[in-house]
């Protein structure tokens, strides 16, 4: 006895159906975890610790971390745009964590001397709030 | 990058089990002679216990036990280790300021005045929340409270001692140790009691000095125009109806001392490392980071004048 039955499709058009779900299942892939090249987001959790973000910022995994002068960072790694206009990526968030003033004169935050390194990892773990 | 807190300071910050001062160095070696013996006389009876369930031992004598075991023991034993304690205790240092250098420290809701009296004028320096010391010599803190009741403690140094407001107390520190110590409030004071924390640099007697002439000059004079904007905006946000900078305006004590705010490892009585992040975090909602603290959140600074005000203050080293 048949429980239940396929729908009579030859065997291209199977193969066609699973390609289109393939491609479904890639157009998901805007939702995977954006990767900064030479960022580890163990260290960048250490640095954000450090350098006290969290004086400003709302930050998950951050102990201590309640500040409301900036933005909460509970999404951050999800939200398309950073500081009201800069795209989300991981070159322009870099440059933001380095010197955020360059990129935008009007904002309450500084340059605190943070090197490419470090702010790569910050990047990375940053990224990993979502 | 950063000076120590609890969480990098390897557990030594700020623990009675890592003395490194005269009388903290006593209190815990009678602390150790007496968890010791307590130990010792606990497996004894314990050992006891396990062998009186025996089921065919021997009936044991009672008055023995209870005259030897009951009272003998424990009167010997006792009067031992009190004699020993009291003798031991002989040695911590004298309460007196004779010959040691002297420090004011008044304690507030939530943060620890310190003054310190200029060698070279007599008038008196004021700081906050970290109190410099010379290595291997007696420093006597005269300890005093502005509102309630706290406690200064930092537990590698000395003993506890409650400040009360009112009246002076007393508490000789001897660091034996070059390096930093981390004090709390020990009592109870409010919403911030957690918060209210302070530290010792213990350093050698040339350094301990060079700190305390650069401590005793006026502000540094703004070296750029940013710097100019921050020590404007300083005046214009009324900072300075509580906080006083030497050189700049002087009188408002209700808040720090900020004449050398950039020199000292933390803000908020031990709550932010300093840098001109946190100060203008710290500046610009007070509240979010320390509630129920003093000092309102700034209302109406724009980014720009907030980024010179953190960068003035960062600087004033």
């Amino acid at each position: 006895m048949r429980i239940f039955s396929l729908p009579d499709i030859s065997a291209p058009g199977r193969a066609g159906a699973l390609l289109l779900c393939a491609a479904v299942l890639a157009g998901c892939g805007k939702d995977a975890p954006r990767q900064v090249p030479g960022g580890d987001a163990e260290q960048g959790l250490r640095l954000v610790t450090q350098y006290q973000c969290g004086a400003c910022h709302t930050i998950p995994k951050v102990p201590g971390a309640t500040g409301e002068v900036g933005p909460t960072l509970e999404q951050v790694g999800r939200i398309s745009y950073i500081a009201a206009g800069i795209p989300n990526q991981p070159d322009t968030m870099v440059r933001w964590l380095r010197d955020p003033p360059a990129m935008k004169p009007g904002t309450k935050m500084p340059a605190l001397g943070i090197t490419e390194t470090e702010a790569r990892h910050m990047a990375a773990f940053l990224y990993t709030l979502r | 990058m950063s000076p120590p807190d609890v969480t990098t300071g390897g557990g030594k910050l700020q623990s009675v089990l890592h003395p490194a001062g005269w009388d903290a160095v006593i209190i815990s070696h009678l602390s150790w002679v007496l968890f010791g013996a307590g130990t010792l006389i606990f497996v004894a009876v314990m050992a006891l216990l396990v062998l009186s369930l025996r089921r065919h031992g021997r009936p044991a004598r009672a008055m023995l036990w209870i005259g030897g075991g009951g009272i003998a023991f424990p009167v010997i034993v006792l009067t031992a280790l009190l004699a020993w304690s009291t003798w031991r205790s002989t040695d911590l240092a004298p309460q007196t300021s004779r010959g040691a250098l002297t420090i004011s420290v008044t304690a507030k809701m939530w943060w620890w005045e310190v003054r310190y009296q200029d060698p070279a004028t007599g008038r008196e320096i004021f700081t906050a929340n970290e109190i410099h010391i010379p290595v291997g010599r007696p420093v006597y803190i005269g300890l005093n409270s502005a509102d309630v009741i706290h406690s200064f403690w930092v537990p590698a140094l000395s003993g506890k001692r409650d400040t009360i407001p009112g009246r002076v107390n007393g508490l000789t520190l001897r660091a034996d140790k070059p390096g930093i110590y981390r004090g709390q409030c020990a009592e109870y004071c409010g919403a911030q009691h957690a918060r209210m924390a302070m530290y010792v640099v213990a350093s050698t007697q040339q350094e301990f000095d060079a700190w305390l002439k650069r401590q005793a000059a006026p502000a540094a004079p703004p070296s750029s125009s940013m710097l100019e904007q921050g020590r404007t905006a300083f005046l214009a946000q009324r900072c300075q109806f509580c906080h006083t900078i030497r050189g700049v305006a002087e009188g408002g004590r209700l808040g720090p001392d900020l004449t050398h705010v950039g020199s000292r490892m933390h803000i908020g009585a031990g709550t932010l490392r300093t840098h001109r992040g946190t100060l203008g975090g710290w500046v610009a909602d007070p509240q979010a980071i320390k509630p129920g603290v003093f000092m309102p959140a700034a209302q109406d600074i724009d980014g720009p004048t907030l980024r010179a005000l953190a960068a003035y203050l960062e600087h004033l080293k």
